[in-house]
């Protein structure tokens, strides 16, 4: 990340928090199709140097958000504003965006999609791969391996410096240490001044982000930070040698509870009840603060959420 | 199990849905029949021509127990899964299985079939293995999936997250003895995530050792035992206590990138820096890596996460020469 190359759009290094210097912001932004509300009424704002999450259900409407951003869908009503200007062609120029699958040509080298990526947003016409990323230059993208391919797409997207990076699902299939080296990556644009914007199913990775926003039904029912998000909500912990037996005499009793090692998490539930509903069973029946897991699911299963603003 | 033998039918992909070995399904080892204490494999491996995908690999799935294998693109689950599955012979080893039509298998990204309904779906896998008391078992299964208002619609025409649950269904609805699931939940949002598992719990509940696989270790931490790959071969394995357990050297976190030899071992969770060190600051070798301790930075206290990052470091380092 060091060293201007002609063409190269400089990153912006402005954090400030007044709205004027959101890299992109959202006011009350809707999308409908047909009958169908899609996105309804979001408000968002990203800022340089900041990794936000967008956490969401299939559904929930991430995607469709998205996508006004990068001016691929009007809105219905709302605005959207990137880098203060209406969402156009040459804002596109200064975003770098990796969708869920990846956007590369399976039928040109990794090079030559690099090359062509370059072609099409200016300033240069033959960006060398990254180091790392150099051995598979002349290999078809298909034929790489999935972990390969999306280090691929990540070059990609920040080969033209973009002060808004957008990823949808970045990390889906990959394992445990390539993945902690595309969030280096991420860590390193964001250190540049890039604002990010990642959707992830994976409440794990909430970690790498400074502030999360969580979609239901087309609607922003949470944000903040994943420790704001969670608060002081609490789940019953069941821990028992009859774990199976506890299993069905929790769903007999209409809670149902979720396996994790061996023991059972039960939400939205007391102690008390949970010892009710157990009717004998030897277990030890405890609290314990609520994962963002276990929070997500609660603030997304109910359709009945109100927007709950942490942050 | 009284039920009797029947021909092998083909799953969506092509291949069957249970194989069959030459006796209905017999474990191939010479180790004691049906008892069900434990399925797996023996120093399995298999070839693809030239290609070595498994490499000795040993594992065990226990009744009543999620078993989980982890491991990227590559690292040999599918294909460890498959032979569980009854679905390819191992090259070398034995593979200890139920009978075929006490196996439950849902492969990689498939597992349905497109043209069929919901309903449909369930209703041939409730024939083939003839299921008792199909309709109750259907109804209680799509409720718990929460498919039931889906019942009708084609399976092709369904979200991710509910073709993958409607998957794990026809894959356990016969209440097999081993379920086998290959990455149930890559790519399915975290709603669809909770539902399968719970799913997943009940096979567990009703007595299946379920093995599953999948590239998330937070996913993996909630199994009884877990194997992770990396390129065909065991990485680690035990419960995720034991795999924390037996991790050598130690873990710091940083809030920045450590510079020079240390960034070799070192990776990026939660915004901040993990730095591995091997056991001895003298430099002794630990997993046959050396290196300088780490100074500064905050001990940790690892977790599966960081355990099997560090076995795949290791391994990683040993290979492009771990001596700076």
């Amino acid at each position: 990340m060091s060293g201007a190359e002609p063409g190269a759009t400089p990153a912006v290094h402005s954090t400030g928090s007044a709205p004027g210097g959101a890299l992109a912001e959202c006011v009350g932004v809707t999308r409908r199709f047909g009958q169908f509300v899609a996105v309804d009424g979001v408000g968002l704002s990203l800022h340089g140097g900041e990794v936000v999450g967008l956490l969401g259900a299939n559904g929930a409407g991430k995607t469709t958000l998205i996508r006004m951003l990068l001016g691929l869908l009007p809105v219905s009503a709302g605005e959207v504003r990137l880098f203060g200007e209406p969402p156009s062609r040459r804002t596109r120029q200064r975003i770098g965006y990796v969708p869920q699958g990846l956007g590369l040509y399976d039928d040109l080298t990794a090079a030559e999609n690099l090359a062509f990526s370059a072609a099409v947003f200016g300033g240069g016409t033959d960006r060398a791969l990254p180091a790392a990323l150099r051995p598979y230059g002349h290999r078809l993208v298909g034929a790489l391996p999935l972990g390969v391919q999306r280090r691929v797409a990540f070059a990609e997207a920040l080969a033209h410096r973009p002060d808004l990076l957008i990823l949808d699902e970045p990390t889906s299939g990959v394992d445990p240490l390539a993945r902690a080296r595309l969030w280096e990556t991420v860590g390193e644009a964001a250190a540049a001044g890039a604002g990010v914007l990642v959707t992830t199913h994976y409440m794990d990775e909430a970690g790498e982000c400074g502030r999360l926003v969580i979609m239901a039904d087309g609607r922003v029912v949470a944000q903040g930070t994943a420790a704001q998000i969670t608060g002081s909500a609490r789940v019953t912990v069941v821990e028992t040698d009859a774990w199976a037996s506890a299993f069905g005499a929790l769903e007999a009793a209409g809670l149902p509870a979720a396996l994790v090692g061996g023991a059972l998490r039960v939400r939205d539930a007391a102690p008390q009840d949970v010892r009710r509903a157990l009717s004998g069973i030897e277990a030890r029946v405890s609290e314990a603060p609520t994962t963002l897991e276990e929070r997500f699911f609660q603030l997304t299963s109910s359709t009945t959420s109100h927007t709950e603003d942490m942050g | 199990m009284t039920d009797p033998q029947h021909g092998v039918p083909a799953g969506p992909d092509g291949r069957p849905l249970a194989a069959a070995g030459p006796d209905g399904g017999a474990p191939t080892s010479g180790a004691a029949g049906d008892t069900g204490d434990w399925w797996g494999t023996d120093e399995v491996s298999v070839w693809y021509g030239k290609v070595l995908a498994l490499d000795r690999v040993t594992f065990r799935a226990a009744p009543g127990q999620v078993s989980a294998v982890v491991g990227g693109d590559g690292a040999g689950r599918t294909t460890l899964l498959r032979c569980l599955a009854g679905a390819l012979a191992a090259s070398d080893g034995t593979i200890r299985r139920p009978a075929a039509r006490r196996i439950g298998y849902l492969p990689a990204g498939s597992g349905t079939y497109p043209d069929l309904t919901v309903a449909e779906n369930l209703a041939f896998r409730a024939a083939v293995y003839r299921v008792r008391d199909p309709a109750r078992r259907t109804t209680e299964y799509l409720e718990r999936a929460g498919l039931s208002a889906a019942r009708e619609r084609l399976a092709g025409r369904l979200s991710g997250g509910m073709r993958q649950k409607l998957g794990v269904i026809a894959a356990m609805l016969h209440q097999p003895a081993l379920l086998v699931l290959d990455e149930p939940t890559t790519g399915v949002d975290p709603v669809s995530r909770v539902e399968l598992w719970s799913l997943i719990a009940r096979a567990a509940a009703d007595g299946a050792a379920v093995v599953l696989a999948t590239s998330y270790l937070d996913e993996a931490a909630r199994a009884a035992r877990v194997l992770a790959l990396d390129a065909g071969r065991e990485l680690a394995t035990g419960t995720p206590e034991e795999i924390v357990a037996s991790m050598p050297g130690t873990v710091r976190v940083l809030a920045k990138r450590p510079e020079g030899d240390a960034a070799r071992r070192a990776w990026r969770r939660n915004a901040r820096w993990q730095v591995w060190a091997p056991d001895d600051p003298a430099g002794g070798p630990a997993g046959g890596v050396a290196g300088p301790a780490v100074a500064g930075g905050e001990l940790v206290r690892p977790d599966l996460q960081d355990a099997v990052t560090v076995a795949a470091l290791v391994r990683e380092l040993a290979m492009t020469g771990g001596q700076p």
